[in-house]
């Protein structure tokens, strides 16, 4: 495909018995911002790795920026970045150095790599470059990454968990750069993440990848589409695991799942099922003290294709939610 | 795909058609390991202190008694080349490509086009920096005790160049190791084998005085060769002296660096 920045045939990677990638074929398009989902161990990472040349595959073939990643491998990384999951950064050095010495890495000349400073300077935390590395914070460390992958201006942008253990508000000023990255920049970017409002957030497509293996891959909001059924959402002022009994036949309820005081009850029609619950709950001396309405999120997609929960997007959700709330 | 996004992506503005070429990236590499060393203080002036001690603290011991049959020369002369020997083998940047293992950085250069190859070079062009800056306030010591070169200037860069050669061939062992486990204690660990090297030698006795077993490991270790050679510019120009050490450096340098080079190559297909 001409315009893609990014193809996978059937590529696979094994570690001894264990196949952590299965038959990967996906293609991204030129400027897209590519959501690659899943939970820890699905074997996102070992994926990344090999689009972005540092590990080769045990069969199938890549292609990115138009190279194949094992046949010529120098060519990709001349026109990849990458910021992997763990921030690669010298602390001893400062930012502006790392910045320097990587874009030599790349002959870049002194007045390239101050003018791609500049250019990069609304990732970068300005005020700081000209301290060491082990005086910043997490998401300061990780803006820095990502600048430095930016620094030779690649075309293709591989972010594997960007924002994983930082918190909220580094959170949403990596999801800000990332945005600024693809729309004023026009740079292709595969974003591997466990969060599911991250890649619902920022993703043009999502891939859901689960156990080494690619289970789904569409535009966020057609995949909630077809799971769709609502979810009717209802906090409990007791533990909820007596509902289930009590719910299973009210009119309008497919399915419902229990999590300590919460329930999530799926339905086809969940405008019209919401009383009929509310009203079999009261009669069952269960109190609500809340009840909600809402459309399918990723992580109802993920269950439906996988029959599994993805355990992080509470996390992030109630994190991000106590963020705001302050 | 979102708004404002162009047609097609940005293309890496003519880096893509760049070619450093290997002294480029050789250069690029070796900036950043200088660039640490200043940082770095911590490792490398040990490495000057322990061995000018024992310098010290052996000539200062040994001098008066020491009169041997075979000695050619003063003894603060024979023991000079010990002094350089143990400041420069083992040293190595190998605890700062454990660090850039650890910390993800050496992917970071992974992802880069730069030369393999120069990855490991780039190191020890730092490594002979520091030996050079090393051996000579060694060699000024000795001076400044009292050794003499009678083979003059030349003899004093000979010798100061076989120190440095030295240390820069036995890197290959630290190496292997740091990019072969990617463990600090096992590079630690690799100080061990230094012992072996460096003292089961003529280090402190000539080979003639010498007996038993240590006599003949000594006659068997390298090491005695290069310390017999760089001893030999304190008496006269002796160029199979001189040629022995050469070839003991260049033999057990080329089984270093082979391993450190297959290690790398090992590193760099399965990072």
């Amino acid at each position: 495909m001409p315009d893609s920045a990014i193809v996978a045939e059937s590529l696979s990677r094994s570690f001894g018995d264990l196949k952590a990638v299965d038959e990967l074929s996906l293609e991204v398009a030129e400027g897209e911002i590519y959501g690659f989902l899943g939970p820890n161990g699905a074997g996102k990472t070992t994926a990344v790795r090999m689009l972005c040349t540092l590990l080769a595959p045990t069969s199938g073939r890549a292609c990115v920026a138009g190279f194949d990643v094992a046949k010529s491998p120098h060519q990709v990384r001349k026109r990849v970045g990458a910021a992997l999951q763990s921030t690669a950064l010298d602390a001893k050095m400062t930012g502006r150095e790392l910045l320097r010495i990587q874009g030599r890495y790349y002959g870049l000349n002194s007045a390239e790599i101050a003018n791609r400073c500049e250019e990069l300077a609304p990732i970068l935390e300005m005020d700081a470059i000209d301290r060491r590395v082990s005086t910043y914070s997490g998401g300061m460390k990780r803006r820095l990454d990502v600048a430095i992958a930016l620094i030779h201006s690649p075309s293709v942008l591989f972010l594997d968990e960007p924002t994983t253990g930082l918190d909220p508000s580094s959170r949403v000023k990596v999801w800000e750069e990332i945005r600024h990255l693809n729309n004023h920049m026009g740079v292709t970017i595969f974003l591997t993440t466990q969060y599911l409002e991250e890649a619902d957030e920022l993703a043009d497509r999502v891939a859901i990848f689960n156990s080494g293996h690619l289970v789904a891959e569409d535009d966020p909001e057609e995949l909630k589409r077809q799971v769709g059924k609502d979810v009717i959402v209802v906090n409990l002022g007791c533990s909820a695991a007596d509902a289930e009994a009590v719910l299973k036949d009210v009119p309008g309820v497919e399915h419902v799942e229990t999590s300590g005081t919460e329930l999530a009850i799926s339905s086809s029609q969940g405008a019209a099922t919401i009383s009929p619950v509310a009203l079999a709950l009261s009669a069952a001396d269960l109190p609500v003290v809340e009840l909600s309405l809402r459309t399918p999120t990723l992580d109802d997609v993920f269950f439906n294709l996988t029959g599994e929960r993805m355990d992080e997007e509470s996390h992030l959700s109630s994190e991000i939610a106590e963020e705001e709330a302050a | 795909m979102s708004s404002e996004v162009p047609a097609r992506g940005v293309p890496a503005r003519g880096v893509a058609d760049r070619d450093r070429g290997f002294w480029g990236d050789l250069a690029a590499v070796a900036n950043r390991s200088l660039q640490q060393l200043p940082r770095d203080l911590a490792s490398i002036i040990p490495a000057l202190f322990v061995p000018v001690f024992f310098y010290v603290v052996t000539i200062g011991a040994l001098s008066g008694i020491a009169n041997f049959s075979a000695l050619e020369i003063d003894y603060k002369a024979f023991q000079l080349p010990v002094a350089i020997i143990t400041t420069v083998t083992g040293l190595s940047r190998a605890a700062a490509l454990v660090t850039d293992i650890k910390d993800g950085y050496f992917d970071r250069l992974l992802l880069t086009p730069v030369n393999r190859v120069s990855l490991l070079l780039g190191l020890m062009v730092a490594d002979l920096t520091v030996f050079l800056a090393l051996c000579i306030p060694v060699v000024g010591m000795g001076l400044i005790v009292g050794v003499s070169f009678p083979t003059g200037i030349l003899g004093v860069l000979i010798f100061i160049a076989m120190g440095t050669l030295w240390g820069l061939m036995y890197t290959g062992f630290p190496y292997a190791i740091a990019l072969r486990t990617g463990n600090p204690t096992a590079v630690n660990n690799s100080f061990l084998l230094f012992f072996p090297f460096v003292f089961l030698t003529t280090a402190w006795l000539p080979q003639e005085n010498l007996s038993g077993w240590l006599s003949t490991i000594a006659t068997w270790n390298p090491v005695s060769y290069i310390l017999e050679g760089m001893r030999s510019l304190f008496v006269d120009w002796d160029g199979v002296a001189i040629g022995k050490g050469l070839a003991a450096i260049l033999g057990v340098g080329l089984v270093a660096q082979i391993f450190a080079f297959m290690a790398l190559r090992r590193r760099v297909q399965n990072p």
